[in-house]
């Protein structure tokens, strides 16, 4: 109820960068909005549709962004948040500091506002054959049996979610690179981990040894901290280069 | 030789994937649409797992059993033989899905471990984490890049459904989807299609959903004469976590796992659902713990603090066992709440979560319109008047496993090739969604179509979900009129021809109303309480009059012609409902009860007892 007074009522104050589509002149707009608690910056987002003012009072076009299950589980609404690449669910309006600045990601093509185009990481995975090559889906019994300890540690590998937050971090990764990127060397590891996976480790390998693979990274290190699950990234390169080196070394002696 | 068939698929869910799986398997190829791309479809958002009588816990569990819960605790709406088909399938579906690499938590033996759900008494749901959907939805995704690598599919990502298109005999012959963002609009053709396109959250604006599933794709197909079948089923499950932008999902596997669900009574817990229920305790179907919390919080004015709270409590269970069985969980809780949860009570209350009616669709997922499928949560076909938890991966795979041959043999048995049917029906229907978007675009009225949105969702989740009442029912539909007029009178603040929003959302919007009256004017013509639907002053279950499918049909308006599109004329259709008999004839229905043990079920096949004598 402290906020029934206008005099006491507060706001966000929230920066977004607008662009038609790639290529378009680029300008920023500024929104002055009602705080509530709980908010989100999907909430914000949201409230923009519905009433798409700027700060100075003009009528603009809600801003264009993207998002699916604001559960921070489908990687779909991932932005860069006041400099920080992460998803817009869980960034949370009064754990942020203000202004609150919107930007897309700069490593992907802009489609409009917040919007990029990253379907080059699913390319990625098709790169790394990220799969498990079986002979049909018909019945052919039970799986293999592994220990809980692999299930845990392969469960946490596949918590990638391919929101992009890795490549947006790495200074080694973007339009003019080849490399291939965190997110794609740990689905090398999780399905070389796997026992019938494993049947296609080399030429998981082969594919790391490939221009844009595994010798591209340069060890920043910032992946592992831009990631919103967690995810064991810079162990991952670690063991798939240790892995493609092995793999180099018995292709050397046939 | 005979050219190769093209199917289309529409969504990316699992239901959608399998089917795109089992059809590449049967010699076709695939087209695959969908608004994101496939791995960020609402199947991620599954979380507690799948369910299937596997019985590695020597409590003699089996397919039988597992089907006998499902139509009992579906309050005996479900036609009984897919569901039967599906609870055989279900122990093979979840070996397949280990196959495929899910990493499912596993005993010390290594052999994949379960437990238990609600609705049932044995540990019968295979789980990885607290993100099975999410695994099991990557491992589909996986298996269909696959099939992308080697030609067999084409992905059309970014692409939303618009309608399909049918010939002059009256068959599916493709669809009409547009680029959401070049906003092109174009035919596709396919010797068969399936809608996987999930369900309708958004038409109750907040719920579990993501906010991509309005529901308007399947509304659409109903807009076009596809039967819609028990929409007034929607389930409101019992635990999710209030949010200024969505109600987020806090898994009954918090339940499976030992947690209790609680409200302070006189200085003390007052455990109630244990206390209400004995046999089942926290472990009662979804329908039943949403109405216990209703009553608590809203008749008995308990909830915590005074809020439309209540707690599910954690906090005694081991803190290294939560976190290897319910990490993802756990972790969405603090980040949106900021408490621990293996510390402190987590705070919940009831939230929409899933439309167990859909598209009506024969045992071979074929809906009435010959050629034209559908899957998944988009059907209607398994769950009846309640869904028990883990049960929807299960339909959305075994749907997907059903659809992809039989769409492959009704592509074979087909008298024309999708390629040689007469242009101008592709034609025609491009054009008709042509004149549509330059009608809305051209839109000038003073209405903001998400304004209105969150007001369908406002209305439509107090009237029409936990506890209904004709009077308020009968309101409602007249509000959803109004909506629809008011929805000619929508102004198009950006008239943009590139990625823009606001003129797919009014797009949908149109649908998404007429979807609500649907499930408005089914629950209001439905007297009697079975399942989800709960009306207080109809009580009981009545077996003899409504022991049956609801069917809405569309009926367009005489004014309107076909070629004049949806929107486009001032006066509305109306759906048009009837019943269709079910089949119990494989399970006697009987009622339903959680304070005691279930009764025994027939055992083997029962006597068989229709309810159309």
């Amino acid at each position: 109820m402290e906020n029934l007074n206008p005099q006491t009522e507060k706001f966000v104050e929230v920066q977004i960068k607008r662009q038609e589509r790639e290529g378009a002149e680029i300008h920023w707009e500024t929104f002055r909005m009602k705080w509530r608690p709980n908010l989100n910056v999907i909430a914000l987002l949201q409230d923009l549709q519905v009433s798409p003012i700027t700060a100075d009072g003009k009528g603009t076009t809600p801003p264009a962004w993207e998002a699916a299950c604001l559960e921070e589980v489908c990687g779909t609404c991932s932005m860069v948040i006041n400099g920080r690449p992460r998803q817009a669910c869980t960034a949370l309006v009064d754990q942020l500091e203000q202004p609150i600045r919107l930007e897309p990601f700069s490593k992907f093509p802009v489609i409009r506002d917040l919007i990029t185009d990253r379907s080059r990481m699913f390319e990625h995975l098709k790169q790394v054959k990220a799969w498990v090559s079986i002979d049909g889906t018909y019945e052919l019994g039970a799986g293999p049996r592994y220990s809980q300890t692999l299930a845990l540690s392969r469960y946490k590998m596949s918590e990638c979610m391919t929101c992009g937050c890795c490549l947006e971090a790495c200074p080694n990764y973007g339009p003019q690179s080849p490399f291939i990127g965190p997110q794609a060397i740990n689905q090398v590891r999780l399905f070389n981990a796997h026992p019938s996976g494993a049947m296609d480790a080399p030429e998981r390998l082969q594919s790391m040894m490939a221009p844009g693979g595994i010798t591209d990274c340069g060890d920043a290190q910032n992946c592992v901290k831009a990631c919103p699950k967690n995810i064991p990234l810079t162990e991952s390169i670690a063991a798939v280069s240790r892995e493609t080196t092995l793999h180099a070394i018995k292709n050397f002696f046939g | 030789m005979a050219k190769a068939h093209r199917l289309i698929v529409v969504g990316g869910g699992l239901a959608g994937l399998m089917t795109t799986i089992r059809a590449c398997e049967s010699g076709m190829e695939v087209d695959l649409f969908s608004v994101v791309p496939v791995k960020r479809s609402h199947s991620v958002c599954a979380q507690g797992g799948i369910n299937g009588a596997v019985n590695t816990k020597g409590e003699g569990d089996s397919p039988w059993e597992h089907f006998d819960d499902t139509v009992y605790g579906g309050d005996f709406l479900a036609n009984q033989p897919p569901c039967k088909k599906m609870c055989e399938a279900a122990p093979g579906i979840i070996y397949l899905m280990d196959r495929l690499g899910v990493p499912f938590n596993r005993t010390p033996e290594g052999l994949l471990d379960f437990r238990r759900f609600g609705g049932t008494k044995h540990h019968r749901t295979a789980f990885a984490g607290a993100s099975t959907g999410q695994q099991l939805l990557y491992a589909l995704d996986e298996q269909v890049r696959r099939f992308e690598v080697e030609g067999k599919v084409r992905k059309f990502e970014t692409w939303e459904y618009l309608g399909f298109i049918q010939d002059a005999e009256g068959i599916c012959r493709g669809i009409v989807g547009t680029n959401i963002v070049t906003m092109e609009v174009r035919a596709f053709r396919g010797s068969a299609v399936a809608l996987g396109t999930g369900g309708p959250g958004m038409v109750f604006g907040k719920s579990t959903n993501s906010i991509i599933n309005t529901g308007a794709a399947a509304a659409s197909a109903y807009l076009q004469g596809v039967k819609y079948a028990n929409g007034e089923f929607i389930q409101v499950h019992p635990t999710a976590i209030p949010g200024e932008d969505k109600l987020r999902l806090m898994s009954e596997s918090a339940r499976g796992e030992g947690g209790r669900v609680w409200v302070p009574r006189n200085g003390k817990p007052y455990y109630f659902l244990e206390e209400m229920y004995p046999a089942y305790g926290n472990l009662v179907p979804r329908d039943i713990a949403t109405r216990a919390i209703h009553k608590v919080v809203y008749d008995m004015g308990l909830g915590v603090n005074g809020q439309a709270v209540v707690y599910l409590d954690l906090s005694h269970i081991p803190q290294e066992t939560l976190r290897k069985k319910l990490g993802a969980i756990l972790d969405i809780y603090e980040k949106f709440m900021g408490d621990d949860p293996t510390q402190v009570p987590m705070k919940v209350f009831p939230a929409v979560h899933y439309s167990m009616g859909g598209l009506w669709v024969d045992y071979d997922q074929m809906t009435n319109v010959p050629g034209l499928f559908a899957v998944g949560e988009a059907d209607y076909s398994i769950h009846g008047a309640n869904r028990l938890g883990a049960n929807s991966l299960l339909s959305c795979i075994y749907a997907g496993m059903v659809a992809g041959p039989a769409m492959a043999k009704w592509s074979k048995g087909l008298k024309t090739h999708e390629e040689d049917v007469a242009s101008p029906v592709f034609e025609d229907a491009v054009k008709w969604h042509h004149l549509r978007v330059d009608h809305i675009k051209k839109m000038d009225g003073p209405e903001n179509p998400f304004l209105m949105g969150r007001e369908l969702g406002e209305w439509m989740t107090r009237n029409v979900t936990v506890t209904r009442y004709n009077d308020k029912l009968q309101a409602t539909d007249v509000k959803l009129q109004e909506f629809q007029d008011r929805w000619h009178k929508i102004g198009i603040k950006d008239r943009g021809g590139w990625a823009n929003q606001s003129i797919h959302y009014t797009r949908q919007l149109y649908s998404m109303i007429h979807l609500a009256r649907v499930i408005t004017i089914g629950a209001l013509k439905r007297n009697e309480s079975r399942g989800a639907h709960y009306k207080p002053d109809f009580p009981d279950r009545n077996d003899s009059e409504f022991m049956k499918t609801t069917i809405a049909l569309y009926k367009a308006p005489k004014s309107l012609t076909s070629s004049l599109p949806f929107g486009m004329g001032k006066d509305q259709g109306e759906p048009q409902f009837s019943y269709d008999p079910i089949d119990v004839s494989l399970v006697k229905p009987r009622a339903r009860k959680y304070d005691v043990d279930k009764e025994a079920g027939p055992g083997t096949s029962g006597t068989g007892s229709s309810v159309s004598k």
